[in-house]
C-alpha cells in the first residue's frame, strides 16, 4: 500500500525522504496527468508520496552574488511578475500553458520531471544555472546539464530534494525563445528554440544556442558556440549556412504523437536561421 | 488516509482522506458541488478550474493534500458573491452561455481576471481565458460579456 506524506516543514519532508523510497509532487501539473486514473479513482503512485508545494520556505525569489536564486515551490505566475526575473525566462513562462496551470507549475518541477520538451529547461541551459540539491547529508550544487540525463531521467538521488535554481545573472543584447506548438496554450512543445547573444562593438563575445524536443534532453553545444564567439556579427551572418550545417547533426528528433522528426529538425535549422539572420 | 482540513467557500471542513485524491473529486463526489465540471482530465480545458487562497488553479490536478488547509472558492461560492451575480448578468446578457459546460470555470477564470486587472484590454481577456476551451460560443460573446461585467461591475472588484 503506498503511504502519503504531507510534512509540515523542510526537515519532515527531507528525513521521509531518507526513510522511504517516494516520489516528490509539488504542483502536481505534471504527475497528476501520468499518473493519472479513471475519473472519481485517486491517481495510482507506485511509490510514497511526499507532497512538498504547502512548504512556504521552499518559495522565494532573490538575489545573491550576482545570481538570481529561485526557491522550488515558486510559482511561474510568481516568476512572471518579478522584476529581477530575466525577460528570455519570462518569455517562455508567459507561453507556457495558462494563467490557472501557471499557478501551481513550477520550474523545479519542470527540471525534476526532465522532458525533453520541458519549456523552461532550454532557458535555463543558455543561462548556465545551476540547481542546488538538499538532503540530510547536506547540500550540492549541480549543473542543470549534468543534472538532467534524458527523458525524465535525473542525477538526483532518492533522499534529495531540489532546494533552488541559482541563475547567473547575464546581460544578452538579443534573445530569443520561440516555441512551435499546437495552440497558444496550453499546448506540449513539437520543437523550441533558444537564442541569446552578447554583441559588444559589433563582436559576438557570448552565444548560447538550445533546441529543445528535438532530442533525448535539451540540445546545447558549447564546442559549437565557442567556434563562432569573437567574430564581427557581419562574419557571424556570412557562416549562418556552416553554422546550421554544424547542428544539423545533433539534431535527433524522433515521431510521436505531436510531431514527426523530419518537421522537428526543418524547424528547429529554420529556427536557428532566423534568429541569427534577425540579429 | 491522511487528516485534511479546506475552508470550502468560507466554511471549514475537517475529515480523512487520501491526500492524491483530486480536489475535482472531491469537491463534486464528496461535497455535491457539481457546478464544476470534467472536461479533459489534464489541464487543457479549464471546465474545472477553481480558486485556491483567491488564485485561480485547475482541479483535476490538485491533489487533495495541496488544498489542506486552504481556502477554496467554487462557482457555487462565487454565484453568491457581488462579483459572481454581475458576472453571471453580463454572460446572460451578452449570449455568453450555449451549452453551458464550460461556464462555470469561464466565470471562475473570469473572475481571477478581474481580480488582477479590474478593467482589461481585449488581449488580457484573451489571455486570462487561455486556459479555458468552449467549443461552442466561438469567444467573442465571453470577451463582450467579461468586458461587459468590468463596466457594469465598476468597484466590485
Amino acid at each position: 500500500m503506498v503511504k502519503h506524506f504531507i510534512p509540515k516543514n523542510l526537515e519532515e519532508a527531507l528525513k521521509y525522504l531518507d526513510e522511504h523510497k517516494t516520489t516528490i509532487i509539488s504542483g502536481g501539473t505534471d504527475l497528476m496527468v501520468q499518473r493519472r486514473n479513471w475519473a472519481e479513482i485517486p491517481p495510482l503512485f507506485k511509490k510514497d508520496v511526499v507532497y512538498i508545494f504547502n512548504l512556504d520556505e521552499l518559495r522565494y525569489i532573490t538575489c545573491r552574488n550576482d545570481n538570481l536564486i529561485i526557491g522550488a515551490n515558486t510559482r511561474m505566475s510568481d516568476l512572471l511578475v518579478h522584476l529581477d526575473v530575466p525577460e528570455l525566462l519570462k518569455e517562455a513562462i508567459y507561453i507556457i500553458a495558462s494563467p490557472a496551470l501557471r499557478n501551481m507549475a513550477t520550474l523545479a518541477g519542470n527540471i525534476g520531471n526532465a522532458s525533453p520538451a520541458g519549456d523552461t529547461i532550454p532557458i535555463l541551459y543558455a543561462m548556465d544555472a545551476k540547481v542546488k540539491l538538499m538532503s540530510l547529508d547536506g547540500e550540492r550544487i549541480i549543473n542543470i546539464e549534468d543534472l538532467i540525463l534524458g527523458p525524465r531521467r535525473t542525477a538526483i538521488n532518492d533522499n534529495e530534494l531540489i532546494q533552488e535554481i541559482i541563475i547567473p545573472v547575464k546581460e544578452f543584447t538579443s534573445s530569443s525563445f520561440i516555441k512551435v506548438g499546437g495552440r497558444k496554450a496550453d499546448a506540449i512543445s513539437k520543437v523550441s528554440f533558444t537564442g541569446a547573444v552578447r554583441v559588444e562593438e559589433n563582436i559576438v563575445k557570448e552565444l548560447a544556442i538550445c533546441f529543445g524536443a528535438v532530442g533525448p534532453t535539451i540540445i546545447r553545444k558549447k564546442s559549437i558556440e565557442a567556434k563562432y564567439q569573437y567574430i564581427t556579427l557581419e562574419e557571424l551572418k556570412e557562416n549562418i549556412d556552416s553554422l546550421v550545417n554544424d547542428y544539423s547533426e545533433f539534431i535527433k528528433p524522433i515521431d510521436d504523437q505531436r510531431s514527426n522528426k523530419e518537421y522537428r529538425k526543418k524547424v528547429a535549422l529554420n529556427l536557428l536561421k532566423e534568429f541569427i539572420t534577425n540579429l | 488516509m491522511n487528516k485534511i482540513t479546506i475552508y470550502l467557500n468560507n466554511k471549514e471542513h475537517s475529515f480523512t482522506d487520501i491526500p492524491s485524491k483530486r480536489l475535482l473529486d472531491v469537491l463534486r463526489e464528496d461535497f455535491d458541488l457539481i457546478g464544476i465540471k470534467e472536461g479533459c482530465g489534464e489541464g487543457e480545458c479549464g471546465a474545472c478550474a477553481v480558486l485556491i487562497n483567491g488564485r485561480l488553479v485547475n482541479s483535476c490536478l490538485v491533489p487533495l493534500a495541496n488544498a489542506h488547509q486552504k481556502e477554496i472558492l467554487t462557482i457555487e461560492g462565487l454565484s453568491e458573491t457581488k462579483q459572481g451575480k454581475a458576472l453571471i448578468d453580463a454572460y446572460s446578457a451578452e449570449g455568453a452561455v450555449q451549452c453551458g459546460f464550460c461556464t462555470p470555470g469561464m466565470l471562475m477564470a473570469s473572475h481571477a481576471l478581474l481580480k488582477k486587472t479590474p478593467h482589461p484590454t481585449d488581449q488580457e481577456i484573451r489571455i486570462g481565458l487561455s486556459g479555458n476551451l468552449c467549443r461552442c460560443t466561438g469567444y467573442n460573446m465571453i470577451i463582450k460579456a467579461v468586458k461587459r461585467a468590468s463596466i457594469e461591475g465598476d468597484g466590485l472588484w
